[in-house]
C-alpha cells in the first residue's frame, strides 16, 4: 500500500471552496496532487448520481464542499447537498464503499488554510483506507 | 373520525358482494366511474379497468391474487388533471401508498377520486397467477381467499414482494373493506375513513356497525408474519451485497433494458437520463476503460443505474415488487431497493405513502440537521 495514490474528485461550489482554492494557490501553499477538482455553481447542484458515477469510474473518494451555513450563494443549496450526502451514506455503505470516502465540507472563499489541511488530511485518511474496491472491479 | 359499516355477503360470494357494492355507487351516481381489477374476457389475466357502466361489473375482481402492474400509474393518468366528477379507484395498499407518493410528486391531485381498498392478502407473480387460475379464474380468487384467510399455505408461493409485506391495511384511504375478522353471518366491515369515504357509504346506504371484535388481533397476526418474513429477506439482500463484486455478481443479468424503471410506480421522470444520450459514451472512451482494466463488462453503467435510481428513488419506495416481476432475467430488483429503501426512509423518519402531509424527504430540509454528514473527522476507531 506504500505507492497508493488516491484519486480525489471534488465537487466544489463557485462562491466558496473553489474561490478558497484558488487563495491556498496565490498563497502559495502546497497540498497534494490527488485531488480532481471540478467547478459548480453550488453544492445545490451536485445530482447524487455525479457522485455515484465519480466512486465507480475510479475515484477513491468524493468531496463536496460548499459554503458555510447562512453563506450560500443561492441562499440554501447547501442544505439541499446536505440532504442529498446524508441519503448516499445510507445508500452507499451497503454496496461495500466504505462512509469515509464521501465527504461534505463547508470551505469559505477566505479559508484558504483550511482548504489545504483538508486536502492533506483526506489523502492520509485515503491513504489508510485503500484503493477503492470499485477500480479492481471489471464489472460495474 | 372514521366510522365502521357493514357490507352483506350472500352465500359467502365475497367477490359478489363487492360487484354489487361498485355497482350501487354507479348506479346511484355517486361516482361516475370506477377504477378496478377486472379479469379479461378473452385471457387469464387481470387488468385495471375503468368501469363506467353498472352492467359492466361483471368481470370485476379486486380480490384476483393477479398483479400485473402498480395502477397507481393509472390512477395518476386519470387524476392528472380535474375532470369535473367524482370517480372511485380500487386498489392494493402499495398502489395507494404509491399514488400518495405521486400527488406528493405532483403527478396527481387527490381531490376527485375516492380511494377504496380491501384487506390485501397478496398476489403470485404474473406466470404463477396464470397456473393458479386455471380454467376458471373467479372460482380461483374464491380458493385463494378463503385458504388464505384459513391461514394455509399456497403452492406456488405468493411473489417474494406480497410475502414481505406489512400493509395487507393501507394507513391512507377514503374507505376500507376488511376481509379479516368477519363476523358469523360473512358480513364485511367497511370503515369510512374520511369526509369523502362517508359521504360515498352514506349515499350506498351501508348500515353502521361496530368494529369486528377479532379483526385487529386477526390483522395484527398476519402483519407480524409477514414482518419476520421481511426481516430475514433484509437480512439475506444485505449480505448479498455487501461488497462491490457481490453486487456486481447480484446483477449479472442486467441487461440495462430498464425494464424495471418503466414497471416502477415512483420512477415518474418524462425523461429518464439513462434514456438520453448522456451515458452514450465516445466509443474511445470504452476502449480507455477496457486498457485500463484489461477487460470492460458490456454494457456498462449497470450498477451506476441502479444506485442512481436508488438515489432518485428510494425514499418513495412502497416496495411493490413490480421491478422483479418486469425483469426479463429474473433478478431480484425489489429486495436490493426495498432493503436499501428501508434505510433511506428511516434517515429522514419518513415513510412512502404513510401520509399526504407529510413533505417528500429531498423536497424540503432543516437548517440544523444531519451534523454528523459534515466535516472529516475520523471516526472512532471503537467496535
Amino acid at each position: 500500500m506504500q505507492d497508493f495514490e488516491p484519486t480525489i474528485v471534488a465537487f466544489v461550489c463557485n462562491w466558496c471552496t473553489y474561490t478558497a482554492a484558488d487563495l491556498a494557490g496565490t498563497s502559495r501553499l502546497s497540498y497534494p496532487k490527488n485531488v480532481r477538482m471540478i467547478r459548480v455553481m453550488c453544492t445545490g447542484m451536485v445530482d447524487p448520481q455525479y457522485v455515484i458515477k465519480a466512486l465507480l469510474q475510479g475515484a477513491d473518494g468524493v468531496l463536496v464542499s460548499g459554503c458555510h451555513p447562512g453563506d450560500c450563494h443561492y441562499i440554501n443549496g447547501n442544505f439541499k447537498a446536505r440532504r442529498r450526502i446524508k441519503l448516499l451514506k445510507e445508500i452507499l455503505p451497503r454496496f461495500g464503499f466504505e462512509e469515509e470516502r464521501l465527504r461534505l465540507t463547508w470551505i469559505g472563499a477566505s479559508d484558504g488554510i483550511r482548504f489545504a489541511e483538508i486536502m492533506r488530511e483526506l489523502v492520509v485518511q485515503l491513504k489508510a483506507l485503500g484503493p477503492s474496491q470499485a477500480n479492481l472491479a471489471m464489472a460495474i | 373520525m372514521s366510522s365502521t359499516h357493514r357490507l352483506e355477503v350472500k352465500n359467502g360470494d365475497i367477490v359478489g358482494a363487492l360487484r354489487t357494492l361498485l355497482q350501487a355507487a354507479l348506479s346511484k351516481e355517486a361516482v361516475r366511474a370506477v377504477l378496478a381489477p377486472r379479469h379479461l374476457p378473452m385471457k387469464a389475466m387481470v387488468m385495471p379497468a375503468l368501469v363506467a357502466r353498472a352492467d359492466q361489473m361483471d368481470g370485476v375482481d379486486p380480490l384476483a391474487p393477479c398483479f400485473p402492474m402498480n395502477a397507481a400509474r393509472i390512477a395518476s393518468r386519470l387524476a392528472r388533471k380535474p375532470m369535473g366528477v367524482r370517480w372511485a379507484a380500487v386498489l392494493r395498499p402499495c398502489e395507494i401508498r404509491a399514488f400518495v407518493e405521486l400527488v406528493k410528486l405532483k403527478q396527481a391531485r387527490m381531490d376527485e377520486v375516492i380511494l377504496i381498498s380491501v384487506d390485501c392478502l397478496g398476489a403470485f407473480q404474473n406466470k404463477d397467477y396464470i397456473r393458479f387460475a386455471g380454467a376458471d379464474p373467479p372460482a380461483a380468487t374464491v380458493e385463494f381467499v378463503r385458504r388464505t384467510l384459513a391461514g394455509e399455505s399456497l403452492q406456488p408461493e405468493l411473489a417474494p414482494a406480497c410475502r414481505a409485506c406489512e400493509f395487507p391495511v393501507p394507513p391512507q384511504a377514503d374507505v376500507h373493506i376488511g376481509l379479516f375478522g368477519g363476523d358469523a353471518e360473512g358480513a364485511l366491515p367497511v370503515e369510512a375513513r374520511s369526509a369523502a369515504g362517508r359521504e360515498l357509504v352514506d349515499a350506498l346506504g351501508l348500515a353502521p356497525a361496530e368494529a369486528p371484535a377479532a379483526r385487529q388481533a386477526a390483522v395484527d397476526a398476519f402483519v407480524a408474519r409477514r414482518r419476520a418474513t421481511r426481516d430475514e429477506m433484509f437480512a439475506r439482500t444485505l449480505a448479498a451485497i455487501d461488497g462491490i463484486d457481490k453486487t456486481a455478481a447480484y446483477f449479472a443479468n442486467c441487461i440495462n433494458c430498464y425494464n424495471c424503471r418503466v414497471a416502477c410506480p415512483v420512477c415518474y421522470c418524462k425523461e429518464c437520463v439513462f434514456v438520453t444520450d448522456v451515458f452514450n459514451h465516445e466509443p474511445a472512451q470504452y476502449l480507455e476503460w477496457a486498457g485500463r482494466k484489461g477487460a470492460l463488462k458490456m454494457p456498462t453503467d449497470t450498477l451506476f443505474y441502479h444506485l442512481t435510481r436508488l438515489a432518485h428513488m428510494s425514499t418513495a419506495c412502497v416496495g411493490c415488487g413490480q421491478c422483479s416481476n418486469a425483469c426479463p432475467n429474473d433478478i431480484p430488483v425489489m429486495e436490493v431497493f426495498r432493503t436499501v429503501a428501508r434505510h433511506t426512509q428511516q434517515a429522514f423518519g419518513y415513510e412512502a405513502g404513510r401520509n399526504l402531509e407529510e413533505a417528500s424527504p429531498l423536497s424540503v430540509f432543516n437548517e440544523s440537521e444531519f451534523p454528523e454528514v459534515v466535516g472529516i473527522s475520523r471516526r472512532s476507531a471503537a467496535g
